[in-house]
């Protein structure tokens, strides 16, 4: 078991394992960073990441776990700049806001006939324009496709949470949608 | 149940993330209730447009070039000198205590209804991952042939089983060759075959997911994946095959399976 076997080996189990998650690590750095030259560099930084602790990697399955260190890396980037990224944590220090904008939601109108005329740029900028956390949870959910245990487990919080920010999330988008589509939100 | 519960139970719902008695409960509450049925019906509609929107953006090729040339050594395919250290599938959740930061009351009492077979959701994921990797150039066979007897004993010392390889052929599914592929982690034979241009990778190792005598089917990123459980193997069948066909391709090696037994 020589070092220079074991590199070898384990390059090339990383290189399978984790390349072919690389379109949804770069798409979730998008979501994050908001512009592609930083979401580039977030990236890379994140297979570097990945690729140190490779070794004791266990589980669980890898985009997860991809996309967890590609979070981390992401708010250590803001916290480096001094900008605010409104992590979730610290969204989550109030948990009756949460709670109270969503069951005031404005009732809504005839919706299915709304949603009904839309484009992939508006869709896009929707999702690009929702706060944290709930943009993060709206993209881990439908573009990732991740489950709920795991957008738990990449976020760091508890499933629970997860369902609340995911219902909160769609009723925003929804929301704004109508508001897209002229209709009396 | 409540509204203010069927509204944070409608998205599970929809995410399919519920289990079978939880489903038939908001089911029920969305047939009584006309206000939660529109939303329910508004949110799917949401759904299916954020999925349509194709909002998954492709990695640019220079930044794939980057992180590859900063890993070590671009090494070739080989076969794999040992199985990767990974004693366990289980998942880890270290400090995920029940209800002490959930955001909704409503919402910690349904935690525990949610998300089961979450070991078989990952492991279609990667398998999934696994056949997309596999139609990258030059990474589909690492033994090519459409002679099954060649097939099968290539893989004799690279995987701890004898995966069966049957030549369906005569069936419209050529059998293009054999490729020893990871999932979770694990090295794992897969055996693949052809319909037209369409690629069928067949998974087949010991206990890669939870057993299932009958099929279970998914739909992961536009490819179908079916898994069953036979003579102690899990077989894990992916494809941009349209359902049905493929729904055809594991009747046949199932049944090819059963009368004589692994060949």
């Amino acid at each position: 078991m020589t070092g220079g076997v074991l590199d070898d080996d384990k390059a090339r189990r990383f290189r399978d394992a984790a390349l072919p998650h690389l379109d949804d690590v770069f798409t979730f750095a998008r979501y994050l960073m908001r512009n592609s030259a930083d979401a580039e560099d977030a990236v890379q930084e994140c297979y570097m990441r990945a690729l140190n602790h490779f070794d004791s990697y266990r589980g669980p399955a890898m985009k997860p776990w991809l996309l967890a260190i590609l979070r981390n890396v992401c708010i250590a980037e803001f916290a480096r700049r001094g900008k605010q990224p409104a992590p979730a944590d610290t969204v989550d220090t109030d948990p009756t806001r949460e709670e109270i904008a969503m069951w005031q939601e404005p009732q809504a109108s005839p919706e299915t006939v709304l949603l009904r005329r839309h484009n992939d740029a508006t869709v896009r900028r929707l999702v690009a324009g929702l706060p944290e956390p709930f943009r993060e949870t709206i993209v881990l959910r439908e573009i990732n496709e991740l489950s709920y245990r795991e957008i738990a487990d990449v976020a760091g919080v508890p499933v629970g949470t997860v369902m609340s920010r995911l219902a909160r999330a769609r009723a925003m988008l929804r929301d704004a949608w109508n508001v897209e589509e002229g209709a009396p939100a | 149940m409540t509204c203010e519960e069927s509204e944070i139970l409608m998205h599970a719902l929809l995410d399919g993330e519920l289990d079978a008695g939880h489903a038939r409960d908001v089911e029920a509450h969305l047939a009584g209730c006309p206000a939660c049925a529109e939303k329910r019906q508004a949110f799917g509609a949401l759904r299916e447009a954020m999925a349509d929107a194709g909002l998954k953006e492709m990695a640019p090729a220079h930044l794939l070039s980057r992180i590859e040339a900063a890993l070590p050594l671009p090494a070739p395919r080989a076969v794999a000198p040992r199985p990767y250290l990974q004693p366990s599938r289980r998942r880890f959740f270290g400090g995920f205590a029940l209800g002490s930061l959930v955001t909704a009351a409503v919402a910690a009492s349904l935690v525990l209804t949610v998300v089961r077979d979450d070991q078989d959701r990952t492991i279609a994921g990667e398998v999934v991952s696994a056949h997309i990797r596999s139609l990258q150039a030059g990474h589909l066979m690492d033994v090519e042939t459409s002679d099954q007897h060649t097939v099968k004993p290539w893989f004799d010392g690279r995987v701890d089983v004898a995966p069966p390889v049957i030549d369906l052929t005569a069936q419209g599914f050529t059998l293009l060759g054999g490729r020893l592929d990871y999932i979770d982690g694990e090295p794992v034979a897969s055996v693949v075959y052809q319909r037209r241009k369409h690629v069928i990778n067949l998974f087949v190792a010991q206990r890669l997911g939870t057993a299932h005598a009958t099929v279970t089917k998914r739909t992961i990123q536009g490819y179908n994946v079916r898994h069953w459980s036979e003579q102690g193997l899990d077989f894990w069948a992916v494809s941009d095959l349209a359902p049905d066909e493929l729904d055809e391709f594991t009747a046949k090696i199932s049944g090819a399976l059963r009368p004589a037994g692994p060949s």
